[in-house]
């Protein structure tokens, strides 16, 4: 299939051809990002990418992706595919206001981040992925351990800071963590885990070509548009691009970091332009749309299992509900919040799929009260679950409990009884 | 030499020992604890590049394991072992536990092609290739975060810092990441990664390349501190680190490089929380670690000289700290003091004294004296410098004034 990828000439190997050929500039609409009912696909591109083919041209909107597959007649995904698909995002969205719900009842404390409006991007990639694939997020990720496959159970029980949590309590909203389903987190501070993924896909390249393991494990970085502006995005751009690492970063942009909005914060503020800088694809993608998100999301997931390296995906997205449940949410304009309502990829997608036949009305409704139901039931087990007692507090500080030293009655402190107990002084 | 074997069993832990004087810590069978053969030989010669007339690690123990367990050979030939400088015995190390594990990695700012700037990583890129001993672009704070990363899905890294200031620009990642995420991710991610790198006053080097980072990091729950200072300990802490399940900071010293010493053919591996007892002693117990510990020796000889007899501890483990041998020298001379490179304000000695008073304060016949770095950045002008660290002249006076 055409797409964005195929205009890419190979990055590496080529110094010369970087050099020569001038950097690409796009001039935007200027007001294709304030709530713009169109998604931000760079009017000229098509120009660029017909009529200068041979140019490097890794970018391009994925709008003439789809449109390209809609005239052949061919839909872009199965029933099946779309029944996981509608499953996902109703999963989010019904967990992230129950989120809500609880928190105002004061089940839940701190900061909560919800993710309601962005459900695309999380399924539009995580669900392409298998089990031994990593995700790596922000503290919006509750939806993402989700859509890659923690109960919610788990993440509700987290929540609530119980034991049977998926990091028992121990991490909360901002740090859900899983091994079984390679969730590496959950950070709280924004730009922190993208190195850490960078690690991932590094481990990943690692057991191909040190460990000659069969191992084609990709590794998605989801994080927003502030954390664009950090210094640690910058540098594993660098270093994935430079030792061709399997990673997709996905940028979530959705315009607003707590009250800064992007455009205020950046002095370029389209973000897929800094992919090519460091020798990577940067694809923009309207982030609304589940199925243009998993167009862009399969290429870029072949072009990692493939070895070819990263891809930096820009998602044009929004949040509908404020930056965290203590955000009062004043600053952004109803209009746009009403312009991004209207394209609430849930509704798009059951549109899609009864439009097209892959399902019906009543089955959407059964996948619905299915999910309230698992939601419900996710409610009650983390109220029934037990919190944690006072000998988990030393627990798990150190993986070798030796690490607490030896006290001063000659014994590893660990040892002692009492520590276990959470009662002796470390 | 001889060689000391683990019971089966509920017997025996050892670590390092002399080979005069078998004394062995005996312990429950910890979870983790490496059984393997572990030999220590000790050089009587003692050929340290400062002439220090000490022997080597000698372990207090109230419990000897039996004899018949142990073959041994009271012997202290100085033909066995082989010679090397410090940097090299790091490197001996880092590549057996590379041979040993396929898992173990290296990355770092020129630790590649160029060997490493304190050749530390020489010749490991042409053995293991470039991803194994990876020459990262200088950029810290991702560096570590990928070392950390790689960590959680699987492999050892050993992370070198260049100088360890620069691993300032690593902080986010080394707290939050490095020593929270076992914690916050309930146990489900280990980080067995090594960060390690020179720091410490050099020689006119300048205030940000001679920054002492263990007071930095010492608060950062989840991870491990220790700091080498002999050829021997540096192999045996480099070994340890590598195998350790936790993420443990190696602090080395830029000064140190170069130190000579003959260490053990066979394989052994130093603890990772216990201090070294340097010099017995009965007057004073003198805690040091790392550069300070040679200049406490050269003051040990003045000392001794007038009449004293000091002993001298190399704590090696800066967190956390060996309170057991320490506490069982201040038990015996009721009288410390601590000698540190770090900071006045907030270093390990400040650490330390607080865990002395609060533990042994029964035991003092005098305050906790500590000496440490004037709380200035190290300036350039060589006379300078020398007046921000601690010399062996104030070393003497104040064991003097402790012990009056």
């Amino acid at each position: 299939m055409a797409t964005s990828f195929s205009a890419t000439l190979p990055l590496h190997g080529s110094q010369e051809n970087r050099l020569l050929l001038p950097p690409i500039r796009l001039a935007p609409p200027p007001s294709s990002f304030l709530g713009s009912t169109r998604s931000l696909t760079i009017p000229s591109s098509r120009r660029l990418y017909h009529a200068h083919a041979s140019r490097r041209s890794p970018v391009v909107g994925v709008q003439e992706v789809v449109k390209e597959k809609k005239v052949t007649n061919s839909l872009l995904i199965t029933k099946e595919e779309g029944l996981v698909l509608y499953e996902d995002m109703i999963l989010g969205r019904s967990f992230e206001d129950m989120c809500a719900q609880m928190y105002y009842r004061g089940k839940m404390f701190g900061f909560v981040h919800l993710y309601n409006g962005q459900e695309a991007v999380s399924t539009g990639f995580i669900k392409l992925l298998t089990q031994s694939d990593s995700v790596v997020s922000t503290y919006r990720d509750h939806v993402h351990a989700l859509s890659k496959g923690v109960s919610a159970r788990a993440v509700m029980s987290e929540l609530f800071g119980k034991v049977t949590g998926c990091c028992r309590g121990q991490g909360g909203s901002m740090h859900m963590f899983s091994k079984e389903h390679n969730m590496l987190g959950g950070f709280a501070f924004i730009g922190e885990g993208i190195p850490v993924a960078t690690g991932a896909a590094f481990t990943s390249k690692y057991k191909r070509e040190v460990l000659k393991q069969d191992c084609d494990d990709v590794t998605v970085a989801f994080f927003g548009d502030g954390t664009c502006n950090n210094g640690q995005f910058y540098e594993c751009l660098n270093m994935a691009a430079l030792y061709k690492l399997p990673i997709i970063f996905v940028v979530e942009n959705n315009l607003w970091a707590i009250g800064m909005s992007h455009l205020r914060s950046t002095s370029d503020p389209e973000i897929w332009k800094k992919g090519p800088a460091f020798g990577m694809p940067g694809v923009h993608v309207d982030g609304m749309d589940v199925l243009k998100v998993r167009e862009v999301a399969k290429e870029a997931v072949t072009r990692a299992r493939r070895g070819e390296g990263p891809t930096l995906v820009e998602c044009e997205t929004y949040r509908f509900r404020g930056h965290s449940l203590a955000d009062p949410d004043e600053l952004r304009d109803a209009a746009e919040k009403a312009k991004y309502a209207a394209r609430d990829p849930i509704t798009a997608l059951k549109k899609y799929l009864v439009e097209n036949k892959l399902a019906n009305e009543g089955e959407l409704k059964t996948i619905e009260k299915k999910i309230d139901e698992l939601v419900e039931e996710a409610v009650e087990f983390a109220d029934a679950s037990p919190q944690p007692g006072r000998s988990q507090l030393l627990e798990n500080v150190f993986a070798d409990p030796k690490g607490f030293g030896i006290g001063p009655d000659g014994r590893y402190r660990c040892e002692d009884p009492k520590f276990t107990e959470g009662t002796a002084q470390v | 030499m001889s060689a000391i074997i683990h019971g089966a069993g509920a017997a025996t832990a050892l670590t390092t020992f002399h080979s005069k004087k078998l004394v062995a810590r005996s312990r429950t069978n910890l979870p983790g604890r490496s059984k393997r053969c572990i030999v220590a030989s000790g050089s009587d010669d003692g050929s340290k590049s400062f002439g220090s007339s000490s022997s080597l690690s000698l372990r207090h123990s109230h419990k000897l394991i039996p004899n018949n367990a142990v073959a041994t050979k009271v012997d202290t030939s100085a033909t066995t072992g082989h010679e090397l400088l410090l940097f090299e015995a790091l490197q001996e190390g880092l590549e057996e536990e590379m041979d040993r594990d396929p898992h173990v990695c290296v990355m770092g700012e020129d630790v590649g092609h160029y060997g490493g700037s304190y050749k530390v990583t020489k010749g490991l890129a042409d053995k293991f290739g470039d991803l194994r001993v990876l020459d990262t672009p200088i950029c810290e704070n991702a560096f570590t975060g990928m070392g950390i990363g790689a960590a959680m899905t699987g492999l050892r890294p050993v992370i070198e810092g260049m100088n360890m200031g620069f691993l300032l620009l690593a902080f986010n990642q080394i707290s939050n990441n490095c020593g929270m995420l076992h914690y916050t991710s309930g146990g489900q991610f280990t980080i067995p990664v090594v960060i390690r790198g020179p720091g410490g006053v050099g020689r006119q080097l300048g205030a940000e390349h001679s920054q002492r980072l263990e007071s930095y990091f010492q608060s950062i729950p989840g991870i491990q501190m220790v700091a080498c200072s002999t050829p021997y300990n540096a192999k045996g802490l480099m070994k340890a680190a590598i195998r350790s399940e936790n993420p443990v900071i190696l602090f080395e010293h830029v000064l140190l490089y170069n130190l000579k010493e003959k260490i053990p053919d066979e394989e052994y591996i130093c603890n990772l929380e216990e201090a070294e007892m340097v010099r017995p002693g009965e007057h004073i117990t003198i805690l040091t670690y790392s550069r300070m510990r040679y200049h406490v020796m050269q003051a040990a000889k003045i000392l001794v000289n007038k009449g004293y007899d000091p002993e001298v501890i190399d704590i090696r483990s800066l967190k956390p700290f060996d309170l057991y041998t320490i506490g069982n020298s201040v038990k015996k001379t009721h009288r410390v003091l601590i000698v540190e490179e770090c900071m006045r304000t907030g270093g390990i000695g400040a650490s330390l004294t607080a865990a002395i008073n609060e533990n042994f304060h029964d035991y003092l016949d005098a305050p906790v004296m500590c000496l440490s770095s004037q709380d200035v950045p190290t300036p350039y002008a060589g006379t300078l410098e020398e007046w921000t660290v601690v010399q062996p002249a104030q070393i003497v006076t104040a064991v003097e004034q402790l012990c009056q």
